[in-house]
């Protein structure tokens, strides 16, 4: 409460706004952190990269080939990224549908990290378009293609952004001083945020969905025509992993923020948090199981993709849950940490697996990304921390609201 | 709150009507009663491997001349450059050859995963690009059974490149031209429905000379483009173990079920709202 960052906020009443922006966008703090050192070059490597694949196209910085033509900017960016941003909406979904409330303090957070991910991720979708110039093609109705999954998946992603965005305006309100918007913008909170919830349940699993017509593509043991609720309910663990871990970063190194009251309910809220993951990975591993019996599938498992799989299943879903569940017991923050981790490598893992390892795994030339692929993935992720953290440290995000937020209640 | 629940209402109808309508849109035939889908019929025992096909194909769209001559053993691709190939292959009754192209499918996975409707079944059966819409997400080469769509890679304006049945001639009153071209006759355009009787006759009227398959009669739910054999398939390198429905039926079951998701979680989420309002007045006291 006591921050510089309200004390300006307060100072700024209507004529000074302009003044107040540009102060705003000055870097704080000091600028050469091992991070920044870290990420600057690989982002200006990044947009060099991104400025040749418009100009040359899509095959002088990447691998993909006509066999293989989504990589690791769909696989990875796209698909992975957006499962780690589901923790969005099953987080409002806790708060705002099932009032717990113990989890208010890290819903602006996890909705801030959400937005940006969709954007970003959305965003790399764009560097994968061959003819961006088209994008706005289905949104205009030039023409809208409605029996294809991708469509619904695009109408989505724009429509979640917006939602996510309301959800989060409040926190842009207070950050500008704007009472009466603030009043307006939360009053459309929960509208938000059910619309989102529905959106997103739609478009994790569709994201699966897109996968259904290439069936003789996919490795058996990654394809069924149970992809879409396989993504659907690992998005629920991916994105309470990814809230974990998220959590568990910006505890320290926003440190100042979070006020004592939130700092001390943290632990709480992780060893919850990993109750649910614990019970969603059960789901989602008792569901694995079932459609690999009933796919009669044991043949396959003695192939190096069979013992690939396995070790997704053992090491990746079944020992993370089997964590989650020892350190909800034993109250080990630590081990939650691990579990989320290991987690979150299991959903890069299953992600890959369907769009890019497993996704014509016979084919004579395999596609394997070139390190400019990576490079520009680096350069995205890092693009949204920066965004992340130039909003954390200026809204109430993590620290708590104006003083006149709750006066007025 | 009252008038944002009404707004969201709003667009929660019209996001349903929208997506419940385009799908039933789809589901009905498109084709006029009057024009029925048109195909093309390949007899590989007539085929002698001249690649007459492939220069006329490119000569009519505009495309490089194949260098490359057959050989049997090697299989060549459609790339972006080629829309149509003929492989050589040795099979138990010598050497035959085998053309490739767009099956031009009668339900294609293509233009059911395209979003922008850029890949289009046209009434005439042709499946066509068409470049003001596509903007390059190459979705439809993820989706396509037969790997036919290709991808200019190295281009800052590529186009998506596959046989459309040279359907800007069949506009002039013209055939495809690899048809018009054959010096074997081993093609033959005409309605699909045509296409199919004749290669019957021809099974029946040749005991011996053909196996008893029309490839693309079933296949993928029917292609516009039917193969005839006097070996199995598989030994001329078609994929025989595609499925015999059509691929967009695939994801049918998941676009089914959208509607009803988006009516009925709102109605479910709010539920439970209401219910567990009075929680967090418990939560607090235990805290």
């Amino acid at each position: 409460m006591n921050n510089p960052g309200y004390t300006l906020t307060k100072d700024n009443n209507g004529t000074s706004m302009l003044r107040f922006l540009a102060g705003e966008l000055k870097p704080k703090g000091k600028f050469f952190t091992p991070f920044n050192i870290i990420s600057l070059p690989i982002m200006l490597l990044g947009l060099i990269l991104i400025i040749i694949r418009f100009w040359k196209g899509l095959g002088a910085v990447t691998n993909l080939t006509q066999d293989v033509p989504w990589g690791l900017w769909i696989g990875f960016d796209v698909v992975t990224g957006v499962a780690f941003a589901g923790g969005a909406y099953v987080l409002t979904f806790m708060v705002y549908i099932l009032n717990m409330q113990k989890y208010h303090s890290i819903v602006r957070i996890t909705v801030l990290n959400g937005f940006l991910a969709y954007v970003f991720y959305a965003g790399a979708l764009l560097l994968d378009l061959g003819r961006p110039w088209n994008v706005i093609n289905p949104i205009i109705g030039n023409s809208f293609g409605t029996s294809s999954v991708l469509f619904l998946v695009a109408w989505h992603f724009l429509l979640y952004m917006i939602a996510q965005l309301i959800e989060f305006s409040p926190a842009i309100a207070e950050w500008l001083g704007a009472k009466r918007a603030r009043k307006i913008l939360s009053g459309m909170t929960v509208a938000a945020v059910i619309f989102g919830i529905t959106l997103s349940t739609l478009h994790q699993s569709g994201l699966g969905a897109l996968y259904l017509m290439a069936k003789d593509k996919i490795h058996p043991l990654w394809y069924s025509e149970f992809i879409p609720v396989m993504f659907f309910v690992s998005s629920i663990f991916a994105g309470l992993s990814m809230v974990i871990f998220e959590g568990s970063i910006s505890n320290k190194v926003f440190s100042d923020q979070i006020s004592e009251y939130n700092h001390k309910s943290h632990n709480g809220i992780i060893i919850g948090l990993s109750k649910i993951c614990a019970v969603a990975m059960f789901a989602y591993f008792f569901l694995q199981v079932l459609v690999f019996v009933h796919g009669k599938r044991w043949d396959l498992l003695g192939t190096p993709m069979g013992y690939w799989y396995l070790m997704e299943m053992i090491g990746f879903i079944l020992l993370p849950m089997i964590l989650f569940i020892y350190s909800y017991r034993h109250k080990n923050i630590t081990m939650v940490k691990v579990a989320a981790v290991l987690t979150m490598l299991g959903v890069i893992l299953n992600r890959l697996n369907v769009t890019v390892i497993g996704f014509r795994w016979d084919a004579a030339i395999r596609y394997i990304p070139t390190w400019m692929e990576l490079v520009v993935t680096l350069a995205v992720i890092f693009t949204e921390i920066w965004i992340f953290r130039w909003v954390v440290n200026r809204m109430p995000v993590l620290r708590d609201s104006p003083s006149w937020v709750k006066e007025k209640k | 709150m009252a008038i944002n629940r009404k707004d969201f209402i709003k667009v929660l109808g019209v996001t349903g009507v929208t997506l419940a309508l385009g799908k039933e849109a789809k589901a009905v035939p498109k084709n006029d009663e009057s024009i029925e889908f048109h195909g093309i019929l390949y007899d590989s025992t007539r085929c002698a491997g001249c690649q007459t096909c492939e220069s006329a194909c490119a000569e009519a769209n505009g495309l490089p001349a194949p260098s490359a001559t057959i050989e049997a053993g090697i299989i060549r691709k459609t790339d972006e450059s080629h829309r149509t190939v003929v492989n050589a292959f040795t099979t138990s009754n010598g050497e035959a050859y085998l053309k490739k192209q767009c099956m031009h499918c009668n339900e294609p996975a293509c233009t059911a995963a395209c979003l922008t409707q850029a890949m289009y079944k046209t009434k005439e059966g042709a499946v066509i690009w068409r470049g003001n819409k596509c903007m390059g997400c190459r979705y439809c080469m993820v989706s396509c059974p037969f790997d036919i769509p290709k991808f200019e890679y190295f281009s800052s304006n590529p186009k998506i490149e596959k046989c459309n049945m040279c359907y800007s001639r069949l506009g002039e009153g013209k055939i495809p031209s690899c048809v018009e071209n054959c010096p074997a006759e081993a093609l033959m355009y005409g309605p699909r429905r045509d296409l199919i009787s004749e290669a019957r006759k021809r099974i029946i009227e040749n005991p011996g000379q053909y196996i008893d398959h029309i490839y693309g009669e079933h296949e993928a739910g029917g292609t516009g483009f039917l193969y005839l054999s006097a070996v199995p398939f598989e030994e001329l390198g078609l994929n025989t173990s595609i499925q015999k429905a059509s691929y967009p039926a695939l994801s049918k079951g998941f676009l089914y079920s959208v509607p009803t998701i988006f009516v009925l979680w709102p109605a479910i989420l709010l539920g439970m709202r209401e219910a567990t309002k009075n929680n967090h007045l418990k939560s607090e006291e235990n805290e």
